[in-house]
């Protein structure tokens, strides 16, 4: 139960951060050439924007409490509204792209690990190494210098052409289409999570390996294929299970840059529009929806481990 | 330390590996060795940049340059120029230059913050540990790349300086990523300070500051070490991604992830422009992560 003067103390510092904003809460406004100083000066007061900061701050909670995150005055809706409307693109982005990863990731550090300093092994470390060192904003160009602007050949004269942009090119619902547009994003944002996952399942396993009660099952005759993933993957999975709970919050960091490039009409767009106009309600909102969420899966993450694992008891 | 007193038979986990030590282990790492020789030659490239540099990177070639950023190899141009006509190459050079020196001054910043921070917490425990621990979780809660990019927008929105100076760069990020290393200092003094050694340099009457920074330190350097080594990649994928889009080095002065910003709009007409910068992050990143985990293998060869 600290996670509630956790976010508190969050929610404080985010708010200080943002008053210092040159405009104020009212910077949207402020480049309106119909609003002249005195309208200005009325909102700031019907607003409550005059009062000190701290006055500002308690209110703003009320509300928060009450489930008010306010008014998005770039987007002239609610702060839950826009955030609302973004988040179905962002799960489905942050969604195809976790199940890539950890699947992936977990096939790639068991295939490394059973064939320890292999051709395989040594393919998919050095894959990893680039995964994790790669800037993910570069890769999202390069990807769609390749695959949107070039196309990749094929042979028999075809070529892979993929949007580079947006979520889909009809208004209703096409699925092949949709699932073109979310190839290269998704492979964008899952690349530095499989990249972690693969690395650490292969440490993970590695060590699995080397216990005793996998030479035990060994000797009793289980196949060696039998040892591996039915008494092996599963204990080699429960750090995995961890690790994961604790990058997901990553995978909104990620999200930001990745809907950016690719013109993705999700949360992360939403931060960086709110950002360069300075939205002040909206920018609190999705801060504090952020920093709930990694509160969130520190505490799943612990509670996990603790479900999976029975030797690890809360004190 | 073995010098001293060979009195205490040390045991497995209480062996410090020797100088010679490390970098035999280190020279087994093939790899890694490449990544020390590249990251030396992108050292150099850096700090000599002016007089490797062919062009000015601001100089915009007004005699070529005809509105169409100029192909590799065309007037001179090894790598070509970028939209407005100013050589690759040397915008590439001056870019490491900036890149390099962020990351570097960012990381020693988080380093010593954050060393400084865990020890504290984890010598004296109690209040202290208590607050410093809450003031981490705080930093941690908050996603980093959402939290510089709005701190980044607000100082440069306030500062008369049109350009947002590299030195406030290096201060942001250095001073909110210190919490991950405040972490790993922490939790190696708080085993640390239970040490029979500690104890003795206690009893001897050092003074707390002694006991901490000449005596528990030096056991806990290792980890510090690789994490300061992998934290310098990371940097420089941080710095370069808000450049990128627009809230890090701000042009003109060349970095490699703003020569990458408009690169994207660019890319049908310049992709040179688009692939060079990246590929300069990429090897960079590359060279350093191999580097860290040369270094973790050779300090600490329990974690594999």
């Amino acid at each position: 139960m600290q996670s509630i003067p956790l976010l508190l103390l969050v929610s404080i510092v985010i708010f200080s951060i943002l008053q210092a904003a040159p405009g104020g809460p009212l910077t949207p406004y402020l480049q309106n050439p119909h609003l002249t100083e005195a309208d200005i000066a009325r909102l700031k007061h019907n607003l409550g924007l005059d009062q000190p900061a701290y006055v500002q701050y308690l209110k703003w909670l009320w509300q928060v409490v009450h489930g008010d995150f306010g008014w998005s005055m770039s987007n002239s809706e609610t702060v839950t509204q826009a955030i609302l409307e973004r988040v179905p693109a962002t799960l489905e982005l942050m969604g195809a792209s976790l199940v890539i990863s950890v699947g992936l990731g977990v096939v790639f550090g068991i295939l490394s690990a059973v064939k320890q300093y292999s051709w395989v092994d040594y393919l998919i470390t050095t894959f990893a190494f680039f995964g994790q060192s790669m800037p993910v904003f570069w890769f999202a160009v390069m990807l769609q210098l390749l695959f949107a602007v070039y196309g990749v050949p094929v042979g028999f004269g075809y070529k892979i052409q993929l949007p580079s942009a947006g979520l889909s090119d009809y208004d209703q619902f096409v699925l092949g289409d949709r699932l073109r547009h979310l190839v290269l994003p998704t492979i964008v944002l899952s690349l530095a999570f499989l990249a972690q996952y693969s690395r650490f399942m292969r440490s993970s396993m590695l060590e699995v390996i080397r216990t005793d009660y996998m030479r035990t099952a060994a000797a009793k005759g289980v196949s060696r294929l039998g040892v591996i993933f039915k008494h092996g993957l599963k204990n080699a999975l429960i750090p995995l299970v961890t690790v994961i709970a604790l990058t997901l919050p990553g995978l909104v960091a990620g999200a930001v840059v990745t809907e950016t490039i690719f013109a993705w009409p999700g949360m992360g767009r939403l931060f960086l529009n709110a950002l360069q106009q300075f939205d002040f309600a909206l920018l609190m909102g999705y801060l504090m929806m952020v920093s709930f969420f990694v509160v969130f899966c520190n505490l799943l993450a612990d509670v996990c481990y603790a479900w999976l694992d029975p030797r690890v008891k809360y004190t | 330390m073995a010098t001293t007193l060979p009195l205490a038979a040390a045991t497995a986990d209480d062996f410090v590996p020797s100088k010679n030590t490390v970098w035999r282990r280190f020279r087994r790492h093939k790899v890694a060795l490449a990544g020390i020789v590249v990251l030396a030659l992108l050292a150099l490239i850096a700090i000599f940049a002016k007089l490797l540099a062919p062009q000015d990177p601001n100089y915009i070639d007004q005699v070529h340059w005809q509105g169409y950023p100029l192909a590799p190899g065309v007037a001179g141009h090894i790598l070509g120029t970028d939209e407005v006509g100013r050589d690759l190459l040397s915008r590439l050079m001056f870019g490491a230059q900036i890149s390099l020196t962020v990351a570097l001054f960012a990381v020693i910043m988080e380093i010593v913050i954050g060393t400084v921070l865990g020890a504290v917490a984890g010598y004296y425990g109690g209040w202290i540990d208590f607050v410093l621990m809450r003031v981490t979780d705080v930093v941690l809660s908050i996603p980093l790349l959402p939290l510089l990019l709005v701190i980044t927008a607000i100082v440069e929105a306030t500062s008369t300086k049109a350009a947002l100076s590299f030195l406030v760069i290096v201060l942001i990020i250095g001073g909110l990523s210190w919490p991950s290393v405040a972490r790993l200092v922490r939790a190696s003094f708080l085993s640390l300070r239970e040490r029979e050694f500690a104890e003795a340099a206690r009893a001897v009457g050092n003074r707390d500051g002694r006991i901490i920074f000449r005596h528990l330190l030096p056991n806990a350097v290792a980890p510090i070490i690789v994490q300061a080594t992998l934290d310098v990649a990371n940097v420089i994928i941080l710095e370069s991604t808000l450049s990128f889009l627009g809230f890090g080095i701000q042009p003109p002065t060349a970095s490699w992830g703003n020569m990458l910003a408009n690169s994207q709009s660019n890319i049908t007409q310049a992709p040179w422009a688009a692939i060079f910068p990246g590929l300069c992050i990429l090897i960079t990143t590359l060279a350093i992560n191999y580097v860290g985990d040369g270094l973790r293998d050779a300090l600490d060869p329990n974690t594999r």
